[in-house]
C-alpha cells in the first residue's frame, strides 16, 4: 500500500530566500504527523505547497501514487486533501451550518436545474447536506448556535467548526495548521481526542504544532523544521534525544555569539 | 472541545435582546415565506387602479429593471465580482432579439434560444479573460467591455449604427391575441420577470449560490474546499448575462425600437445602485431597490426640475444611514430542533 502523502525534496524559494529546502516526508492512512519547527522555519510554507496554494519551485507531491505537484488547489482537494489555517479562514458572513456545507461541496448531487425547479433529487440533496453538517458538528463537539453568522461565535468555536468543514470534505489527508493556537488546557485536551478520533476515522493527520506536550502526546511521527530544511524525522523519543533538534529550539551550549549578546544586554540593563 | 455550557436548546431571539412592538412585527412581516407571492399579487393588481398608458409603460420597464437588477444580484450580490458594464448584456440580448425577430420576421419570442446562446457566448468572452483579475482590476475591465459592446453597436451596419434598430416585429400573436397589447405585455412581463426572480433566488440557496457565496467571502478558503473558484466565478457571470439577455429581450419587444443610447454607463450605475441599495446578495431586497431606482423618479414627477436632485439626496440619506442595503440578507437559519437532535444522537450511538 502507498503512503496517503508522499513529500519528496519538496522546495519553494521566494526572491534568494529558501523557505522550504529539501522537505522529505510520507504519511499513512490512520497516522498523526507532526510537522515541528521554531517560528519562519517554513512550516506553513510547505502547507502551501502540498495544498497548492504556492507552486514548488522543485520536488514532487504525491496522493495516494499520483503526482499533484503544482496542481491547483481545487484540484488537489479533489485529490484528497482537506485542510484548515493558521489564522482562521471561515465564510463570516455566513451561518456555522454553510460553513460547513463548504466542505461538502465535491458531494454534488444536484445542478442548477434541480435548485431552479426545486426537484425531489434537490430536496434530497439539501437534506443530506444539512444532516452532514450536523453530524460533523456534532463530531468535533460543538456545541452552539448553528443557524447564526459564524462571525458570532467565540475564537474556540469557531476553530470548531473550520475543523468540521475540513472533516465534512471525507478526504484521506487533513492539514492542520495550529489547530491548538489559543485554545485553553481543557480545549487543547478535547482537541488531542478529536484527532486521534479523526485518525480513527482512516486518515492520515499531518499538524503543525507549537505546543510540544500536544504534539509528543499525540504524534506517531514527528518531522521537525529548521530554516527550510528537514533536520529530524522519528518518534516522538527519538525527536526528543536529537541533538540537531534540541540546538534548533534551544541553541548550541557553547555558542559564544549568543553568550556576547547576553552579556551585552545585561550590560545595557 | 470547548467546554462551553451553552446549548443548542436555548434559543434567544435573534440579536440576543427582545425585539418589542413595530419593529418585530415588521421583520416578521418582512421574513415571511409569503411575502414574494403579496409582490407578485401587488403587480398583477396594479393595472386594477392605474391603467394609463403612461403608468403602464412606467410599470413595464420597471418590471424589465427588476430582471436586470436580478442577474446583476447574481454576479455582484452572490459573487461578490463588481460588474460595472452589465448593460453589455442587455444590449447583447436586444439586438439579438431584434435584429434575428426583424430579419425573419419571427415574434420575438421564438428568438429566445438564440438570445440564451449569445448571452451565454457574451458570458463567456468578457469572463473568461477579465475573471482572472481581482476587484479593482476587474471593475475596471468590465467597464471598458461595456464602452466596447456600446461603440460596436453604433458602427456595426447589422446593428444599424447610431440609429438603431427599429420597428421590431410584437412579442408573440396567437389568434385573436395580441401580445403587444401594453396590458396584456405588461401581464407577461411581469409573470417572466417573476419566474427569473424566483428562479435567481433559488440559485443563490443552492450548492451553487453556497459555491458564489464562499467565494465572495474568501477566495482561497473556497478553493481549499475543491471549489474550482474560476469556473464558479464563470457561472455566475453566464447566469448574469442570460438573466440580462431575458431583460433585453423584453426591453426590445416592449421599446420595439433599440439603439445604442440605450445603453450607456448610466444604465450599468443605475442597476448597480439598485442592487446596493436594495441589499446585495438578498434578491428580495433588490426588487425592492429596483422598483425604488425605477419608480422613484417618476413618483417624483411633482418636482419638476429638482426631482433628480431629490432622487440623489435619497439615495445618499440611504446610503449614509443604511450601508449594509434596504433589505440585506438575514445571514441566519433555522436551527436543528430537539427532536432532531435527540434523533442524531441515537443514529450516531448506532454507528459506534
Amino acid at each position: 500500500m502507498s503512503a496517503v502523502l508522499e513529500v519528496k525534496d519538496l522546495e519553494i524559494s521566494f526572491g534568494g530566500v529558501k523557505a522550504v529546502d529539501g522537505l522529505s516526508f510520507s504519511a499513512n492512512a490512520k497516522e498523526i504527523i507532526a510537522v515541528i519547527g521554531p517560528n519562519g522555519a517554513g512550516k506553513t510554507s510547505a502547507f502551501n505547497c502540498i495544498t497548492g496554494f504556492y507552486k514548488p519551485t522543485g520536488g514532487s507531491v504525491k496522493l495516494n501514487g499520483a503526482d499533484v505537484t503544482g496542481q491547483r488547489p481545487a484540484d488537489i482537494a479533489h485529490a484528497g486533501v482537506s485542510r484548515t489555517f493558521q489564522n482562521l479562514r471561515l465564510f463570516h458572513d455566513m451561518t456555522v451550518l454553510d460553513n460547513v456545507r463548504a466542505g461538502m461541496h465535491l458531494y454534488g448531487g444536484q445542478n442548477f436545474f434541480d435548485a431552479i425547479f426545486h426537484t425531489p433529487r434537490f430536496k434530497h440533496s439539501e437534506a443530506h447536506y444539512t444532516e452532514e453538517a450536523h453530524y460533523w458538528l456534532d463530531f468535533v463537539g460543538y456545541r452552539g448556535r448553528r443557524g447564526v453568522p459564524i462571525r458570532n461565535l467565540s475564537y474556540g468555536q469557531q476553530k470548531q467548526v473550520e475543523i468540521s468543514r475540513a472533516l465534512a470534505r471525507k478526504s484521506d489527508l487533513l492539514l492542520l495548521d495550529e489547530p491548538a493556537a489559543g485554545l485553553n488546557h481543557s480545549e487543547k485536551q478535547s482537541l488531542l481526542e478529536l484527532v486521534r478520533r479523526i485518525r480513527d476515522l482512516g486518515t492520515a493527520v499531518v499538524l503543525i504544532e507549537h505546543d510540544m506536550g500536544l504534539v509528543m502526546e499525540v504524534s506517531e511521527r514527528i518531522v521537525v523544521m529548521n530554516f527550510g530544511r528537514e533536520i529530524a524525522d522519528g518518534t516522538p523519543a527519538e525527536v526528543k534525544a536529537n541533538p540537531a533538534v534540541i540546538e534548533a529550539y534551544l541553541g548550541r551550549d557553547d555558542d559564544a555569539d549568543d553568550q556576547d549578546q547576553e552579556v551585552a544586554a545585561h550590560g545595557d540593563a | 472541545m470547548t467546554i462551553d455550557n451553552s446549548t443548542e436548546s436555548i434559543h434567544t431571539v435573534e440579536g440576543g435582546g427582545k425585539k418589542r412592538g413595530a419593529a418585530a412585527w415588521i421583520s416578521s412581516v418582512f421574513e415571511n415565506k409569503y411575502i414574494g407571492l403579496v409582490a407578485l399579487a401587488i403587480a398583477l393588481l396594479m393595472p386594477f387602479l392605474i391603467a394609463t398608458p403612461y403608468a403602464i409603460n412606467i410599470m413595464t420597464t420597471a418590471a424589465i429593471f427588476v430582471v436586470l437588477a436580478a442577474g446583476l444580484n447574481i454576479v455582484v450580490g452572490y459573487c461578490g465580482l463588481l460588474d460595472l458594464g452589465y448593460i453589455a448584456f442587455l444590449a447583447v440580448g436586444a439586438y439579438t432579439a431584434g435584429i434575428i425577430a426583424k430579419a425573419f420576421e419571427l415574434p420575438v419570442l421564438f428568438t429566445l434560444p438564440a438570445v440564451v446562446i449569445m448571452c451565454i457566448l457574451a458570458g463567456l468572452i468578457i469572463g473568461a479573460p477579465t475573471l482572472r483579475l481581482r476587484s479593482d482590476y476587474l471593475a475596471i475591465v468590465t467597464l471598458g467591455f461595456g464602452e466596447i459592446t456600446r461603440i460596436t453597436a453604433n458602427n456595426l451596419t447589422i446593428t444599424g449604427g447610431p440609429s438603431g434598430i427599429y420597428n421590431i416585429p410584437g412579442f408573440l400573436s396567437i389568434g385573436g391575441i395580441d401580445f403587444q397589447n401594453p396590458i396584456i405585455f405588461y401581464y407577461l412581463t411581469v409573470l417572466i420577470v417573476a419566474g427569473l426572480v424566483l428562479a435567481a433566488a433559488r440559485l443563490g440557496k443552492s450548492r451553487l449560490g453556497r459555491a458564489w457565496k464562499f467565494v465572495k467571502e474568501d477566495e482561497d478558503a473556497a478553493e481549499a474546499m475543491g471549489i474550482h473558484t474560476y469556473k464558479v466565478k464563470l457561472l455566475a457571470y453566464i447566469f448574469g448575462a442570460v438573466w440580462g439577455g431575458f431583460g433585453g429581450m423584453l426591453f426590445a419587444s416592449h421599446l420595439t425600437a433599440i439603439s445604442p443610447m440605450s445603453f450607456v454607463f448610466l444604465q450599468s450605475a443605475l442597476v448597480l445602485m439598485a442592487v446596493v441599495l436594495g441589499g446585495m446578495g438578498n434578491m428580495k431586497g433588490v426588487v425592492l431597490g429596483a422598483l425604488a431606482i425605477s419608480l422613484l423618479p417618476e413618483l417624483l414627477r411633482d418636482f419638476a426640475a429638482y426631482r433628480y436632485l431629490l432622487f440623489g439626496l435619497l439615495l445618499v440619506v440611504v446610503m449614509v444611514f443604511r450601508p449594509q442595503g434596504l433589505w440585506p440578507p438575514r445571514g441566519a437559519e433555522a436551527e436543528r430542533t430537539k427532536a432532531q437532535r435527540e434523533a442524531a444522537a441515537f443514529a450516531n450511538g448506532l454507528k459506534k
